[in-house]
Protein backbone atom coordinates (compact mmCIF):
# COMPACT_ATOMS: atom_id res chain seq x y z
CA UNK A 1 0.00 0.00 0.00
CA UNK A 2 1.61 3.18 -1.25
CA UNK A 3 0.35 6.25 0.14
CA UNK A 4 1.23 9.70 -2.53
CA UNK A 5 -0.30 12.78 -1.21
CA UNK A 6 0.92 16.20 -2.72
CA UNK A 7 -0.68 19.79 -0.71
CA UNK A 8 0.87 22.88 -1.98
CA UNK A 9 4.03 23.25 1.10
CA UNK A 10 4.73 19.21 1.06
CA UNK A 11 5.41 16.16 -0.45
CA UNK A 12 4.92 12.91 1.62
CA UNK A 13 5.21 9.22 1.27
CA UNK A 14 3.68 7.06 2.90
CA UNK A 15 4.69 3.17 2.70
CA UNK A 16 3.56 0.06 4.29
CA UNK A 17 6.44 -2.23 4.60
CA UNK A 18 6.59 -5.57 3.08
CA UNK A 19 5.57 -9.05 4.77
CA UNK A 20 8.13 -11.26 4.93
CA UNK A 21 5.60 -14.40 5.94
CA UNK A 22 3.95 -17.02 3.76
CA UNK A 23 3.58 -16.64 0.12
CA UNK A 24 -0.26 -16.63 -0.66
CA UNK A 25 -1.73 -18.61 -3.64
CA UNK A 26 -0.45 -20.34 -6.36
CA UNK A 27 3.31 -19.79 -5.24
CA UNK A 28 3.01 -21.88 -2.23
CA UNK A 29 3.40 -24.82 -3.84
CA UNK A 30 6.63 -23.78 -5.29
CA UNK A 31 9.79 -24.67 -3.48
CA UNK A 32 11.29 -21.76 -1.88
CA UNK A 33 14.59 -22.34 -3.64
CA UNK A 34 13.38 -22.17 -7.13
CA UNK A 35 11.34 -18.87 -5.97
CA UNK A 36 14.41 -17.47 -4.84
CA UNK A 37 16.66 -18.47 -8.40
CA UNK A 38 18.28 -15.68 -9.93
CA UNK A 39 19.76 -16.14 -13.02
CA UNK A 40 23.62 -15.55 -12.69
CA UNK A 41 24.39 -12.14 -15.29
CA UNK A 42 27.26 -14.06 -17.05
CA UNK A 43 24.49 -16.22 -18.31
CA UNK A 44 21.65 -13.85 -19.26
CA UNK A 45 24.78 -12.05 -21.09
CA UNK A 46 25.83 -15.41 -23.12
CA UNK A 47 22.19 -15.86 -24.49
CA UNK A 48 22.44 -13.26 -27.60
CA UNK A 49 25.57 -14.53 -28.68
CA UNK A 50 24.55 -18.27 -28.47
CA UNK A 51 21.58 -17.60 -30.40
CA UNK A 52 23.58 -15.40 -33.29
CA UNK A 53 26.11 -18.47 -33.47
CA UNK A 54 23.10 -20.92 -34.06
CA UNK A 55 21.60 -18.39 -36.27
CA UNK A 56 24.55 -18.86 -38.44
CA UNK A 57 24.95 -22.63 -37.78
CA UNK A 58 21.76 -23.07 -39.42
CA UNK A 59 21.97 -20.06 -42.48
CA UNK A 60 24.73 -21.92 -43.06
CA UNK A 61 23.16 -25.63 -43.24
CA UNK A 62 20.72 -24.63 -45.73
CA UNK A 63 22.85 -22.66 -47.90
CA UNK A 64 21.90 -19.12 -47.51
CA UNK A 65 25.61 -18.38 -46.57
CA UNK A 66 27.71 -19.85 -48.95
CA UNK A 67 31.14 -21.00 -47.99
CA UNK A 68 33.58 -19.11 -49.63
CA UNK A 69 31.88 -16.12 -48.21
CA UNK A 70 32.09 -17.42 -45.01
CA UNK A 71 32.45 -20.84 -43.11
CA UNK A 72 29.77 -22.26 -40.63
CA UNK A 73 30.74 -22.08 -37.10
CA UNK A 74 31.01 -25.88 -36.59
CA UNK A 75 33.33 -25.80 -39.47
CA UNK A 76 35.39 -23.47 -38.00
CA UNK A 77 35.73 -25.09 -34.51
CA UNK A 78 37.07 -28.32 -36.20
CA UNK A 79 39.77 -26.75 -38.25
CA UNK A 80 40.27 -24.64 -34.84
CA UNK A 81 40.77 -28.02 -33.14
CA UNK A 82 43.05 -30.36 -35.95
CA UNK A 83 44.94 -26.81 -36.38
CA UNK A 84 45.63 -26.82 -32.37
CA UNK A 85 46.43 -30.65 -32.36
CA UNK A 86 48.55 -30.67 -35.26
CA UNK A 87 50.86 -27.99 -33.43
CA UNK A 88 50.30 -25.77 -37.03
CA UNK A 89 48.85 -23.11 -34.88
CA UNK A 90 51.40 -23.18 -32.22
CA UNK A 91 53.91 -23.22 -34.77
CA UNK A 92 52.66 -19.90 -36.88
CA UNK A 93 51.84 -17.82 -33.56
CA UNK A 94 55.15 -18.91 -31.46
CA UNK A 95 56.76 -17.08 -35.06
CA UNK A 96 54.20 -14.23 -34.80
CA UNK A 97 54.25 -13.60 -30.77
CA UNK A 98 58.66 -14.07 -31.82
CA UNK A 99 58.20 -10.80 -34.45
CA UNK A 100 55.72 -8.81 -32.69
CA UNK A 101 57.98 -8.85 -29.17
CA UNK A 102 61.18 -8.17 -30.53
CA UNK A 103 59.67 -5.24 -32.42
CA UNK A 104 58.34 -3.72 -29.77
CA UNK A 105 61.06 -4.65 -27.23
CA UNK A 106 63.70 -2.72 -29.83
CA UNK A 107 60.95 0.25 -30.51
CA UNK A 108 60.01 0.68 -26.77
CA UNK A 109 63.86 0.60 -25.93
CA UNK A 110 64.42 3.44 -28.59
CA UNK A 111 61.41 5.40 -27.60
CA UNK A 112 62.09 5.93 -24.10
CA UNK A 113 65.78 6.58 -24.17
CA UNK A 114 64.75 9.11 -26.85
CA UNK A 115 62.36 10.63 -24.24
CA UNK A 116 64.64 10.41 -21.79
CA UNK A 117 67.35 12.66 -23.58
CA UNK A 118 64.34 15.35 -24.58
CA UNK A 119 62.42 15.24 -21.50
CA UNK A 120 65.36 15.50 -19.23
CA UNK A 121 67.56 17.94 -20.91
CA UNK A 122 66.91 21.17 -22.93
CA UNK A 123 69.83 20.91 -25.55
CA UNK A 124 68.54 17.17 -25.72
CA UNK A 125 65.06 18.85 -27.08
CA UNK A 126 66.51 21.45 -29.18
CA UNK A 127 68.51 18.82 -30.86
CA UNK A 128 66.31 15.52 -31.04
CA UNK A 129 62.64 16.36 -30.77
CA UNK A 130 61.77 18.16 -33.95
CA UNK A 131 63.60 15.39 -36.20
CA UNK A 132 61.41 12.90 -33.85
CA UNK A 133 58.23 15.25 -34.73
CA UNK A 134 59.08 14.99 -38.45
CA UNK A 135 59.20 11.08 -38.17
CA UNK A 136 56.32 10.97 -36.59
CA UNK A 137 53.98 12.51 -38.82
CA UNK A 138 55.36 9.69 -41.60
CA UNK A 139 52.54 6.63 -41.93
CA UNK A 140 55.11 3.62 -40.94
CA UNK A 141 53.23 1.46 -43.74
CA UNK A 142 54.40 3.84 -45.74
CA UNK A 143 58.06 3.02 -45.64
CA UNK A 144 57.24 -0.45 -46.40
CA UNK A 145 58.99 0.38 -50.50
CA UNK A 146 61.61 1.98 -49.18
CA UNK A 147 62.58 -0.56 -46.67
CA UNK A 148 62.09 -3.11 -49.29
CA UNK A 149 64.59 -1.45 -51.54
CA UNK A 150 66.96 -1.16 -48.52
CA UNK A 151 66.75 -4.23 -46.41
CA UNK A 152 65.48 -6.75 -48.96
CA UNK A 153 61.93 -8.72 -48.36
CA UNK A 154 63.49 -10.81 -45.73
CA UNK A 155 63.15 -10.63 -41.34
CA UNK A 156 64.73 -7.59 -40.99
CA UNK A 157 62.61 -5.02 -42.90
CA UNK A 158 59.83 -6.91 -40.90
CA UNK A 159 61.39 -5.98 -37.57
CA UNK A 160 62.19 -2.63 -38.85
CA UNK A 161 58.90 -1.87 -39.66
CA UNK A 162 57.35 -2.87 -36.14
CA UNK A 163 60.09 -1.06 -34.72
CA UNK A 164 59.19 2.45 -36.15
CA UNK A 165 56.15 1.87 -35.84
CA UNK A 166 56.01 1.03 -32.14
CA UNK A 167 58.42 3.86 -30.78
CA UNK A 168 56.61 7.30 -31.52
CA UNK A 169 53.55 6.25 -29.38
CA UNK A 170 56.11 5.71 -26.37
CA UNK A 171 58.12 8.80 -26.98
CA UNK A 172 55.34 11.21 -27.21
CA UNK A 173 53.95 9.77 -24.09
CA UNK A 174 57.06 9.93 -21.63
CA UNK A 175 58.08 12.85 -22.91
CA UNK A 176 55.08 14.55 -21.88
CA UNK A 177 54.95 13.00 -19.12
CA UNK A 178 57.92 13.92 -17.72
CA UNK A 179 56.94 17.64 -18.69
CA UNK A 180 53.81 17.50 -17.17
CA UNK A 181 55.37 16.70 -13.79
CA UNK A 182 53.74 19.13 -11.31
CA UNK A 183 56.33 21.35 -11.11
CA UNK A 184 55.58 22.30 -6.99
CA UNK A 185 56.41 18.39 -6.51
CA UNK A 186 59.92 19.56 -8.12
CA UNK A 187 60.20 23.03 -5.69
CA UNK A 188 59.42 20.59 -2.77
CA UNK A 189 62.03 18.55 -4.18
CA UNK A 190 64.49 21.31 -4.37
CA UNK A 191 63.88 22.73 -0.62
CA UNK A 192 64.17 18.95 0.31
CA UNK A 193 67.91 18.73 -1.09
CA UNK A 194 67.76 16.51 -3.50
CA UNK A 195 70.30 16.69 -6.33
CA UNK A 196 69.86 15.83 -10.06
CA UNK A 197 70.54 12.11 -10.28
CA UNK A 198 68.19 12.16 -7.10
CA UNK A 199 65.65 14.52 -8.60
CA UNK A 200 65.33 12.29 -11.59
CA UNK A 201 65.28 8.74 -10.20
CA UNK A 202 62.68 9.79 -6.71
CA UNK A 203 60.24 12.55 -8.85
CA UNK A 204 60.56 12.59 -12.33
CA UNK A 205 60.66 8.86 -13.45
CA UNK A 206 58.15 7.73 -11.12
CA UNK A 207 55.69 10.72 -11.36
CA UNK A 208 55.97 9.96 -15.80
CA UNK A 209 55.11 6.38 -15.08
CA UNK A 210 51.74 6.22 -15.60
CA UNK A 211 52.28 8.03 -19.27
CA UNK A 212 54.59 6.08 -20.30
CA UNK A 213 52.12 2.94 -19.51
CA UNK A 214 49.53 4.64 -22.07
CA UNK A 215 52.53 5.10 -24.92
CA UNK A 216 53.19 1.43 -24.38
CA UNK A 217 49.70 0.36 -24.34
CA UNK A 218 49.13 1.91 -28.05
CA UNK A 219 52.65 0.55 -28.97
CA UNK A 220 51.05 -2.44 -28.62
CA UNK A 221 48.51 -2.05 -30.66
CA UNK A 222 50.56 -0.78 -33.11
CA UNK A 223 53.02 -4.16 -32.92
CA UNK A 224 50.21 -5.87 -33.46
CA UNK A 225 48.40 -4.08 -36.33
CA UNK A 226 52.34 -3.85 -38.42
CA UNK A 227 52.60 -7.83 -37.48
CA UNK A 228 49.20 -8.25 -39.71
CA UNK A 229 50.54 -6.24 -42.50
CA UNK A 230 54.35 -7.39 -42.94
CA UNK A 231 52.92 -10.92 -42.47
CA UNK A 232 51.33 -10.88 -45.48
CA UNK A 233 54.63 -10.14 -47.56
CA UNK A 234 57.03 -12.57 -48.63
CA UNK A 235 56.52 -14.92 -45.40
CA UNK A 236 56.41 -18.61 -44.79
CA UNK A 237 54.92 -18.69 -41.36
CA UNK A 238 52.68 -16.32 -38.61
CA UNK A 239 49.63 -15.77 -38.33
CA UNK A 240 49.50 -13.45 -41.28
CA UNK A 241 50.97 -16.15 -43.50
CA UNK A 242 48.42 -18.18 -42.26
CA UNK A 243 45.88 -15.82 -43.28
CA UNK A 244 47.43 -15.16 -46.96
CA UNK A 245 47.63 -18.15 -47.64
CA UNK A 246 44.18 -19.24 -46.60
CA UNK A 247 42.87 -16.75 -48.87
CA UNK A 248 44.71 -18.19 -52.10
CA UNK A 249 42.52 -21.19 -50.90
CA UNK A 250 39.68 -19.85 -49.91
CA UNK A 251 39.68 -21.09 -46.99
CA UNK A 252 37.51 -18.94 -44.69
CA UNK A 253 37.34 -21.10 -41.67
CA UNK A 254 41.18 -20.66 -41.73
CA UNK A 255 40.73 -16.75 -41.97
CA UNK A 256 38.12 -16.94 -39.12
CA UNK A 257 40.56 -18.31 -36.98
CA UNK A 258 43.25 -16.04 -37.97
CA UNK A 259 41.45 -12.91 -37.04
CA UNK A 260 40.17 -14.86 -34.15
CA UNK A 261 43.58 -15.24 -32.64
CA UNK A 262 44.71 -11.50 -33.41
CA UNK A 263 41.99 -10.41 -30.65
CA UNK A 264 42.36 -12.96 -28.84
CA UNK A 265 45.76 -12.11 -28.11
CA UNK A 266 45.67 -8.48 -28.37
CA UNK A 267 43.15 -9.09 -24.90
CA UNK A 268 45.48 -11.15 -23.82
CA UNK A 269 48.18 -7.98 -23.99
CA UNK A 270 46.41 -5.44 -22.90
CA UNK A 271 45.15 -7.53 -19.57
CA UNK A 272 49.06 -8.13 -18.92
CA UNK A 273 49.71 -4.55 -18.93
CA UNK A 274 46.53 -3.96 -16.98
CA UNK A 275 48.34 -6.17 -14.32
CA UNK A 276 52.18 -4.43 -14.66
CA UNK A 277 50.04 -1.25 -13.70
CA UNK A 278 48.50 -2.77 -11.02
CA UNK A 279 51.86 -3.48 -9.33
CA UNK A 280 53.86 -0.58 -10.53
CA UNK A 281 51.16 1.99 -10.47
CA UNK A 282 49.69 0.44 -6.86
CA UNK A 283 50.01 4.29 -5.46
CA UNK A 284 47.18 5.83 -7.87
CA UNK A 285 44.37 6.57 -6.11
CA UNK A 286 42.30 4.49 -8.57
CA UNK A 287 44.11 1.54 -7.31
CA UNK A 288 45.01 2.30 -3.55
CA UNK A 289 42.40 0.39 -1.21
CA UNK A 290 41.83 1.81 2.56
CA UNK B 1 82.27 29.02 18.08
CA UNK B 2 79.03 26.89 17.59
CA UNK B 3 77.91 28.66 20.69
CA UNK B 4 78.47 32.28 19.07
CA UNK B 5 77.28 30.83 15.78
CA UNK B 6 74.04 29.48 17.40
CA UNK B 7 73.01 33.31 18.93
CA UNK B 8 73.98 34.75 15.57
CA UNK B 9 70.44 35.60 14.20
CA UNK B 10 69.31 32.62 11.51
CA UNK B 11 68.10 35.09 9.00
CA UNK B 12 69.70 38.21 8.43
CA UNK B 13 68.33 40.42 5.54
CA UNK B 14 69.49 43.60 4.49
CA UNK B 15 68.28 46.00 1.89
CA UNK B 16 67.10 43.12 -0.03
CA UNK B 17 65.30 44.02 -3.55
CA UNK B 18 63.53 41.65 -5.86
CA UNK B 19 61.63 43.03 -8.71
CA UNK B 20 60.02 41.54 -11.55
CA UNK B 21 60.18 43.97 -14.62
CA UNK B 22 59.56 47.01 -13.45
CA UNK B 23 57.66 45.80 -10.06
CA UNK B 24 59.84 45.84 -7.29
CA UNK B 25 57.93 43.42 -5.23
CA UNK B 26 60.50 43.15 -2.34
CA UNK B 27 61.53 47.04 -2.07
CA UNK B 28 64.83 47.48 0.46
CA UNK B 29 63.64 45.27 3.12
CA UNK B 30 65.26 44.79 6.28
CA UNK B 31 64.94 41.93 8.39
CA UNK B 32 66.10 39.76 11.53
CA UNK B 33 65.17 36.86 12.63
CA UNK B 34 66.73 35.46 16.46
CA UNK B 35 67.02 31.88 16.56
CA UNK B 36 63.90 30.02 18.27
CA UNK B 37 61.75 33.09 17.25
CA UNK B 38 58.37 32.71 15.86
CA UNK B 39 57.71 35.52 13.44
CA UNK B 40 54.51 35.20 11.74
CA UNK B 41 53.94 37.38 7.74
CA UNK B 42 51.37 39.30 7.60
CA UNK B 43 50.04 41.02 4.11
CA UNK B 44 47.61 41.85 1.45
CA UNK B 45 47.61 39.89 -1.68
CA UNK B 46 51.13 41.22 -3.42
CA UNK B 47 52.86 42.67 -1.00
CA UNK B 48 55.60 40.27 -1.44
CA UNK B 49 54.91 37.69 1.18
CA UNK B 50 55.12 34.63 -0.97
CA UNK B 51 58.31 36.04 -2.80
CA UNK B 52 60.33 36.79 0.58
CA UNK B 53 59.47 33.37 1.53
CA UNK B 54 60.70 31.92 -1.83
CA UNK B 55 63.35 33.85 -1.69
CA UNK B 56 64.53 32.33 2.12
CA UNK B 57 63.57 28.71 0.92
CA UNK B 58 66.06 28.99 -1.76
CA UNK B 59 63.48 28.77 -4.51
CA UNK B 60 64.25 32.46 -5.87
CA UNK B 61 66.94 34.81 -5.79
CA UNK B 62 67.27 38.40 -4.87
CA UNK B 63 68.49 41.10 -7.07
CA UNK B 64 70.21 43.43 -4.56
CA UNK B 65 71.42 43.51 -1.37
CA UNK B 66 72.09 40.78 1.53
CA UNK B 67 70.67 37.97 2.28
CA UNK B 68 71.93 35.55 4.69
CA UNK B 69 70.01 32.28 5.79
CA UNK B 70 70.67 28.54 7.49
CA UNK B 71 71.42 25.63 5.40
CA UNK B 72 69.28 23.81 7.75
CA UNK B 73 65.88 24.84 6.56
CA UNK B 74 62.56 23.12 5.17
CA UNK B 75 59.57 24.70 4.11
CA UNK B 76 55.91 23.52 4.50
CA UNK B 77 53.78 24.64 1.82
CA UNK B 78 50.10 25.04 1.61
CA UNK B 79 49.65 21.54 -0.52
CA UNK B 80 51.16 18.87 1.07
CA UNK B 81 53.36 18.60 -1.73
CA UNK B 82 54.19 15.11 -1.36
CA UNK B 83 55.33 12.65 -3.30
CA UNK B 84 52.50 10.32 -4.40
CA UNK B 85 54.68 7.58 -5.32
CA UNK B 86 55.96 6.91 -1.77
CA UNK B 87 54.74 5.70 1.22
CA UNK B 88 54.45 8.39 4.14
CA UNK B 89 57.62 7.29 5.81
CA UNK B 90 59.77 7.46 2.58
CA UNK B 91 58.39 11.26 1.55
CA UNK B 92 59.13 11.80 5.15
CA UNK B 93 63.36 10.12 4.48
CA UNK B 94 63.29 11.75 1.16
CA UNK B 95 66.41 13.52 0.29
CA UNK B 96 67.80 12.32 4.03
CA UNK B 97 71.15 11.00 3.71
CA UNK B 98 71.53 9.06 7.06
CA UNK B 99 71.84 5.46 7.98
CA UNK B 100 69.13 5.34 10.44
CA UNK B 101 66.66 6.81 8.20
CA UNK B 102 63.44 4.58 8.87
CA UNK B 103 63.71 5.12 12.57
CA UNK B 104 64.31 8.66 12.12
CA UNK B 105 61.01 8.21 10.10
CA UNK B 106 58.81 6.50 12.40
CA UNK B 107 60.15 9.21 15.51
CA UNK B 108 59.31 11.99 13.14
CA UNK B 109 55.64 10.43 12.29
CA UNK B 110 55.39 9.56 15.76
CA UNK B 111 55.60 12.99 16.82
CA UNK B 112 52.73 14.53 14.47
CA UNK B 113 50.50 11.26 15.73
CA UNK B 114 50.63 9.44 12.72
CA UNK B 115 52.59 6.07 13.87
CA UNK B 116 49.93 4.44 12.29
CA UNK B 117 49.76 5.56 8.95
CA UNK B 118 53.79 4.97 7.82
CA UNK B 119 52.85 2.89 4.97
CA UNK B 120 49.86 4.91 3.70
CA UNK B 121 50.08 6.28 0.52
CA UNK B 122 49.51 10.31 -0.04
CA UNK B 123 46.34 9.09 -1.67
CA UNK B 124 44.47 7.85 1.50
CA UNK B 125 45.54 10.10 3.40
CA UNK B 126 43.16 12.99 4.76
CA UNK B 127 43.84 16.76 4.28
CA UNK B 128 45.02 17.29 7.78
CA UNK B 129 47.28 14.17 8.02
CA UNK B 130 48.97 14.73 4.90
CA UNK B 131 50.25 18.22 6.03
CA UNK B 132 51.25 16.40 9.11
CA UNK B 133 53.49 14.34 7.03
CA UNK B 134 54.65 16.99 5.35
CA UNK B 135 55.21 18.95 8.58
CA UNK B 136 57.39 15.51 9.46
CA UNK B 137 59.08 15.87 6.46
CA UNK B 138 60.49 19.50 7.49
CA UNK B 139 61.14 18.97 10.89
CA UNK B 140 62.88 15.17 10.57
CA UNK B 141 66.06 17.56 9.02
CA UNK B 142 66.42 19.20 12.03
CA UNK B 143 65.93 22.52 10.86
CA UNK B 144 67.33 26.31 12.09
CA UNK B 145 64.35 27.61 9.99
CA UNK B 146 60.98 26.47 9.34
CA UNK B 147 59.47 28.26 6.72
CA UNK B 148 55.50 27.88 6.67
CA UNK B 149 53.56 29.11 3.62
CA UNK B 150 49.91 29.29 4.44
CA UNK B 151 50.13 25.81 5.81
CA UNK B 152 46.86 25.79 7.71
CA UNK B 153 44.87 27.57 5.11
CA UNK B 154 43.27 24.50 2.63
CA UNK B 155 42.52 22.45 6.31
CA UNK B 156 38.72 22.97 8.09
CA UNK B 157 38.48 24.76 11.32
CA UNK B 158 38.44 22.00 13.33
CA UNK B 159 41.69 20.32 12.13
CA UNK B 160 43.48 23.96 11.84
CA UNK B 161 42.88 24.06 15.65
CA UNK B 162 44.66 20.97 16.21
CA UNK B 163 47.25 22.02 13.81
CA UNK B 164 47.81 25.23 15.37
CA UNK B 165 48.49 23.02 19.02
CA UNK B 166 50.58 20.77 17.09
CA UNK B 167 53.09 23.20 15.61
CA UNK B 168 53.19 24.92 18.77
CA UNK B 169 54.58 21.72 20.36
CA UNK B 170 56.36 20.88 17.79
CA UNK B 171 58.07 24.51 17.90
CA UNK B 172 58.48 24.03 21.93
CA UNK B 173 60.63 20.90 21.30
CA UNK B 174 62.60 21.63 18.43
CA UNK B 175 63.17 25.23 18.62
CA UNK B 176 63.96 26.29 14.70
CA UNK B 177 63.39 29.82 13.90
CA UNK B 178 60.02 30.01 12.48
CA UNK B 179 58.73 32.16 9.74
CA UNK B 180 54.44 31.67 9.05
CA UNK B 181 53.18 33.66 6.01
CA UNK B 182 49.29 33.78 6.59
CA UNK B 183 46.45 35.78 5.68
CA UNK B 184 44.51 34.93 9.22
CA UNK B 185 45.23 37.81 11.32
CA UNK B 186 44.26 35.63 14.52
CA UNK B 187 46.44 32.73 13.68
CA UNK B 188 49.14 35.63 13.73
CA UNK B 189 48.50 36.52 16.96
CA UNK B 190 47.46 32.75 18.48
CA UNK B 191 51.21 31.42 17.06
CA UNK B 192 53.50 34.53 16.64
CA UNK B 193 56.32 35.82 18.92
CA UNK B 194 56.34 38.97 16.89
CA UNK B 195 54.14 39.43 13.63
CA UNK B 196 55.33 41.54 10.95
CA UNK B 197 52.84 43.16 8.26
CA UNK B 198 53.96 44.01 4.91
CA UNK B 199 52.96 46.62 2.34
CA UNK B 200 54.50 47.17 -0.88
CA UNK B 201 57.71 45.29 -0.29
CA UNK B 202 58.37 46.85 2.76
CA UNK B 203 58.01 46.23 6.48
CA UNK B 204 55.06 48.37 7.04
CA UNK B 205 54.57 47.65 10.76
CA UNK B 206 55.87 45.16 13.23
CA UNK B 207 54.29 44.32 16.73
CA UNK B 208 55.41 42.17 19.33
CA UNK B 209 53.07 39.79 21.02
CA UNK B 210 53.59 39.37 24.95
CA UNK B 211 50.31 37.74 25.26
CA UNK B 212 51.09 34.76 28.08
CA UNK B 213 50.42 31.19 25.95
CA UNK B 214 47.83 28.87 25.35
CA UNK B 215 46.76 31.98 24.08
CA UNK B 216 42.75 32.58 23.01
CA UNK B 217 40.87 35.17 21.18
CA UNK B 218 39.28 36.28 23.96
CA UNK B 219 42.33 37.37 26.39
CA UNK B 220 43.07 40.34 27.31
CA UNK B 221 44.39 42.51 24.86
CA UNK B 222 44.04 39.83 22.03
CA UNK B 223 40.78 42.09 20.37
CA UNK B 224 43.03 45.64 20.83
CA UNK B 225 46.14 43.68 18.94
CA UNK B 226 43.78 41.99 16.09
CA UNK B 227 42.18 45.72 15.46
CA UNK B 228 45.30 47.27 15.02
CA UNK B 229 46.62 44.61 12.85
CA UNK B 230 43.53 44.25 10.63
CA UNK B 231 43.40 48.35 10.66
CA UNK B 232 47.37 48.18 9.10
CA UNK B 233 45.75 45.64 6.54
CA UNK B 234 43.70 47.95 5.53
CA UNK B 235 40.14 46.45 7.44
CA UNK B 236 38.61 49.07 9.63
CA UNK B 237 36.66 46.99 12.86
CA UNK B 238 35.21 48.73 16.04
CA UNK B 239 36.94 47.99 19.08
CA UNK B 240 35.46 44.82 20.03
CA UNK B 241 32.92 45.40 23.38
CA UNK B 242 35.00 42.95 25.56
CA UNK B 243 32.59 43.71 27.76
CA UNK B 244 29.93 41.25 26.10
CA UNK B 245 30.54 38.22 28.13
CA UNK B 246 29.14 35.87 25.83
CA UNK B 247 30.65 36.73 22.47
CA UNK B 248 33.90 35.91 24.63
CA UNK B 249 33.09 32.86 26.38
CA UNK B 250 31.28 31.41 23.77
CA UNK B 251 33.69 32.10 20.38
CA UNK B 252 37.42 32.43 21.24
CA UNK B 253 39.98 30.39 19.00
CA UNK B 254 42.33 29.14 21.25
CA UNK B 255 46.57 28.00 20.67
CA UNK B 256 47.60 25.46 23.30
CA UNK B 257 51.20 25.32 24.31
Amino acid sequence: MTEKSLNASSFSVDKVARLQGEPEGVSRLIPVWLRNWRTPEVLLRLVSPIVLLLAWELASELGLIPQRVIAAPSQIGGTLWAMIVSGELGKHLLVSLQRALLGLSIGVSIGVVAALVTGLSKRGEVILDSPMQMLRTIPSLALVPLFILWFGIGEFTKIALIVTGTIFPVYLNLFAGIRNIDPKLIEAANTLGLNRRELIWHVILPGSLPSFFVGLRYSLGISWLALVFVEQINTTAGIGFLASDARDFMRTDVIVICLLIYSVLGLLIDGLIRTLERFALAWRPSFVRN
Amino acid sequence: MSNIESLAPPVQLRNVVRQFGQQRVIDGLDLDIAPGEFVALLGASGSGKTTLLRSLAGLDSIDSGQLRVPKARAAVFQEPRLMPWKRAWKNVILGLRVPDAKERAVQALTEVGLAHRLDAYPATLSGGEAQRVALARGLVREPKLLLLDEPFAALDALTRIKMHRLIIELWRKHTPAVLLVTHDVDEAILLADRVIVLAHGKIAEQLSIDLPRARDTGQDGFQAIRARLLSLLGVEVDVPAEVAPAVASGVRRFAHG
